[in-house]
């Protein structure tokens, strides 16, 4: 279908978001690049009054490593995040995951600020900020202000972003040179949204695994960081038994919820191949 | 804050201006109010890959982009880019390979399968197949378009 009328206004800066924020409230809806908002006015999921187009903010756009911190501008697309030499060399899982988000035309476009606002369950970026304990930057019209991920995707299609804020920047710590990443997913397709993934990072020091982080999409509301299964694997070399014992703590941490193709149970099973897989991809 | 905005897009190397509702998506623009409608429309919701286009060089769904996003863009569409030449070598493989049926796909492929042979000379099959994951046929079972293009890329 085609998109509802609408207006539409290309802001020319973050002041003018604000203020067209605190006009139109829930009237409004930030344009990045669109690529799950324009399918979902097309679809009449959404029909705001007015669309502020944000994607020509330059500031807000660009990835830039400097003192142990990896910058990255919420409009800076995921095909560019894909490509960055910087993204490959300091943060490693996030050109591993690249690759999965749906197709290069979409990637061409879409923004990692903008997969993190709308907050899909499904979605890689939500899940790597999480396995890399990242800090998102929001700014409103009185200043900005430092979320944790872990602290910003309340449920599905929900953040801790208030009313007229906005996501502007995502910060990385840099990890050290000992730390090892692997991003795997389950999807129908190539591209397709993912039934299961996971996000996840480790120092390996001396064959061993710590500082272990596992963070799955696809299997609950938000990511779902697996605790339990991550203190199983702590200090622990990767091999058969100690993965196989790690996967049986993963029904602690994880109730997926049925969808139209898997059920709960398969769900879970997916998870537990991911996370054989990951464990030995950080291990190997 | 308009339901239609004067809109200047370089299309095909052409400028173009016009004032465009900014509801409507880039691919009904380009077919319905320039007639370019070599470039189909399919899904309308950034699935199906038919309606592909290229925005500043870059491939895009033209179904996922308002006109007025485009605004001061550059827009090649299949027509341009079949007259130019670029593509006359892929044209030229499917053709021979019997890479369609219907032809419904075929712009939204040739553009996409024309990124992957610019931008990555040396692609595997497996590689093709990830580039062209996007793009949907229903009529050859892709083996033929995944030959036409490893013939180009193989030249």
């Amino acid at each position: 279908m085609k998109a509802p009328p609408l207006a539409y206004v290309r802001a020319r800066s973050l002041a003018e978001v604000f203020d067209l924020l605190a006009t139109h409230g829930d009237g409004a809806k930030l344009l990045a690049g669109g690529q799950s908002l324009l399918a979902a006015l097309n679809m009449r999921l959404s029909a705001p009054e007015l669309l502020i187009d944000i994607s020509r903010l330059t500031e807000l756009s660009g990835i830039q490593a400097r003192d142990g911190v990896v910058r990255i501008g919420a409009l800076t697309t995921h095909a560019e995040i894909e490509r960055s030499p910087e993204i490959r060399k300091h943060l490693p899982l996030l050109a591993q995951a690249a690759p999965h988000i749906a197709h290069p035309a979409i990637r061409n476009v879409g923004t990692i600020g903008g997969s993190i606002a709308l907050a899909d369950p499904a979605a890689e970026w939500p899940a790597c900020c999480v396995a890399l304990d990242a800090q998102f930057v929001v700014a409103g019209k009185t200043g900005a202000r430092p979320v944790a991920a872990r602290d910003f995707f309340k449920g599905l299609y929900s953040t801790a972003l208030r009313p007229g804020e906005v996501l502007t920047h995502i910060e990385f710590r840099i990890p050290g040179a000992d730390y090892r990443s692997a991003f795997v997913e389950l999807a129908q397709r190539r591209g397709d949204y993912a039934i299961a993934g996971l996000a996840a990072v480790a120092k390996r020091a001396g064959g061993t695994l710590t500082d272990l982080r596992l963070a799955f999409l696809g299997m609950g509301q938000t990511p779902v960081l697996a605790r339990s299964t991550m203190a199983a694997m702590e200090g622990k070399r990767a091999a058969a038994d100690t993965i196989a014992a790690a996967a049986k703590a993963l029904a602690k941490d994880l109730d997926p919820a049925a969808d139209l193709y898997s059920s709960a149970a398969t769900k879970l099973q997916l998870a537990r191949v991911l996370t054989g897989r990951a464990l030995a991809a950080l291990g190997a | 804050m308009e339901q239609a905005l004067d809109t200047t897009l370089i299309v095909n190397g052409t400028p173009v201006t016009r004032r465009i509702p900014a509801r409507q998506h880039l691919i009904d623009f380009l077919r319905e109010e320039l007639g370019l409608t070599g470039s189909h429309v399919g899904c309308e919701h950034g699935v199906c890959g038919t309606c592909t286009v290229r925005v500043d060089g870059k491939i895009v769904r033209g179904c996922l982009m308002l006109a007025v996003q485009a605004d001061g863009r550059r827009v090649d569409t299949i027509e341009g880019l079949s007259d130019s030449g670029e593509l006359a070598a892929l044209q030229e493989a499917f053709h021979r390979r019997n890479a369609l049926q219907c032809g419904y796909c075929t712009p939204g492929m040739l553009i996409a399968a024309q990124d992957l042979v610019a931008n990555e000379p040396g692609a595997s099959r497996e590689r093709i197949r990830e580039h062209l994951s996007g793009n949907y046929c229903r009529c050859t079972g892709y083996q033929a378009i995944v030959d036409a293009i490893e013939d180009v890329l193989k030249k």
